[in-house]
């Protein structure tokens, strides 16, 4: 059976993950924040939400830039991951 | 720091393979630099391919290249929740030099096209980030990579949609949701006689087919199924700013799309290699940056060259076609001596003569008459009924198709508006 969740899906895909965080997400901005368009932009599903908090995880980051280009507060501090990290699609 | 190169190329995509393989060929010393560990390992696509830029670059160059295989199938289906209307062309033509088009993935292609840049005297580095650029006053002087400062004369960024570079150096604003398209894919592994079967293809002969219909439930987008040689491309494109707004994931409806039952079956026993997400410029010309500034160009993606007609969504041509440009203008360039913002406007000229402009300003209005939410559930669902209606035997006297279309329109939508949509068909596409 094949995977349909997100989180299983990213399981077969290889990645280099970096030591250092490559987004930062702001979260007093985030707090106060009533749309959370994040938490559906990112194909990848690195935003949770708990209560009223947003967590962000980025080990699983495809690097589309959805998140930043989606955010109308700019609480999302986009950066790629250092050269060689990362995603490294075998397909793509 | 002594400067070594005339150009350095940033992402080594097919805007920057073209264009460093072009400028590297000519006698400039290139750098191409790739953030991926190896080039393609950060791209992705849809899959489909066509080759007329590329085959004027390397003649014949699926000889060589890593295709997977040539579209000799063109499908077209309208989903509803329950029913498919579907059309097909084929021609013999497709299946024959010099191919149409082709499936291919991004991984592989794009190793080969850097290799080729690499042999006509291009440097690859791969694993390498440009953070930053290097500035002599107002003038663009190289990059800053790795906590190296790397000069050039020329700095041209093929650094894709979300071009750092070209925001650094000030030719665009902030990208907005509503100009984009998040295209999520799966890479489906299924045995080769399998796919042969299921879409009665033959040989290296390949099916692209594109979908529009419920499973987007309104939003501006559509899905698409292409064969490789022993996988299958399936993903779903959708505009982002929709997304959000309505709260739905894209993987969400890919999943529901794989579920139709019209496409379940083709899938069956398939196993998932690959999963991924990449963005698409699709407002073509109104969110277009300023190309160019002194020593500094924009090609491809990170100038949102890609052409979006409805049926067709395209901008691996573009991207090589404007990197061969920004080649030919720093060429020109080096051998007058000059990369001022004068000089470099020489590259619009040529954009303008090649089809990357001239398309885009034909298909001008096409981006927002695609926005239109009718065309992504109210027209397939009135096809699909129209069609439920002429192919149904119920056993009671017939009636005239005529008849049948009012009935399948009423209450959904007037003639009137099914005329002014038409009307602005004609002016966008």
């Amino acid at each position: 059976m094949n995977p349909a969740k997100v989180e299983d899906k990213l399981a077969v895909n290889k990645f280099d993950i970096d030591k250092e965080v490559h987004i930062r997400i702001r979260e007093d901005i985030c707090k106060k924040c009533e749309e959370h368009y994040c938490l559906y932009a990112c194909p990848a599903s690195c935003f949770k939400i708990t209560e009223d908090h947003i967590t962000f995880s980025y080990e699983g980051c495809l690097e589309c830039g959805s998140c930043q280009i989606v955010c109308d507060k700019e609480a999302v501090d986009w950066a790629l991951p250092r050269g060689g990290f990362g995603i490294c699609y075998q397909y793509g | 720091m002594k400067q070594i190169f005339d150009a350095i190329v940033v992402g080594a995509g097919p805007a920057g393979c073209a264009c460093s393989f072009t400028m590297a060929k000519a006698g400039l010393k290139t750098l191409l630099v790739e953030r991926g560990k190896f080039p393609g390992a950060k791209n992705m696509w849809g899959g489909v391919f066509y080759g007329p830029t590329l085959n004027q670059l390397f003649p014949s160059f699926w000889q060589e290249a890593p295709v997977e295989r040539y579209i000799k199938r063109h499908r077209l289906s309208l989903l509803t929740k329950d029913a498919s209307l579907s059309a097909e062309f084929t021609a013999k033509k497709f299946g024959k030099v010099p191919y149409n088009g082709f499936s291919l993935f991004r991984a592989k292609f794009d190793r080969w096209f850097a290799a080729k840049a690499e042999q006509a005297g291009a440097i690859l580095a791969s694993g390498l980030q440009a953070d930053d650029l290097l500035w002599d006053g107002n003038r663009v002087a190289g990059i800053k990579a790795g906590g190296d400062e790397l000069p050039s004369s020329a700095v041209i960024a093929c650094d894709g949609v979300n071009s750092f570079l070209s925001e650094k150096a000030g030719l665009r604003d902030k990208l907005s949701p509503r100009d984009m398209k998040q295209g999520v894919k799966e890479v489906i592994h299924l045995p080769r006689n399998l796919i042969e079967l299921r879409f009665n293809l033959s040989g290296e002969e390949g099916i692209a087919w594109e979908f529009i219909g419920s499973f987007t439930r309104g939003i501006p987008g559509g899905a698409f199924i292409y064969t490789n040689k022993e996988s299958l491309s399936i993903g779903v494109v959708v505009q982002l700013s929709t997304l959000a707004e309505n709260k739905i994931e894209a993987n969400d409806l890919l999943e529901e799309f794989k579920q139709h039952s019209e496409v379940a079956t083709y899938l069956a026993g398939g196993k998932l290699l690959e999963y991924s997400a990449h963005l698409i410029p699709v407002a073509g010309s109104a969110m277009m940056p300023a190309l160019y500034t002194d020593g500094f160009l924009v090609a491809g993606d990170a100038a949102a060259f890609t052409l979006t007609t409805g049926l067709t969504l395209e901008g691996a041509n573009f991207a090589i076609a404007s990197g061969l440009a920004a080649a030919e203008t720093v060429i020109r360039s080096k051998q007058i001596g000059d990369f001022s913002q004068k000089s470099l406007s020489y590259y619009p000229e040529l954009l303008k003569k090649s089809f990357v402009l001239k398309d885009l300003k034909t298909f001008k209005k096409a981006p927002h008459f695609l926005e239109n939410p009718r065309i992504y559930s109210l027209y397939p669902e009135i096809a699909c009924d129209l069609a439920e209606k002429i192919f149904t035997n119920d056993g009671k006297p017939r009636r005239k198709i005529w008849k049948l279309l009012r009935k399948s329109m009423e209450r959904k939508i007037s003639f009137w508006q099914v005329f002014r949509d038409l009307k602005k068909i004609k002016k966008a596409l």
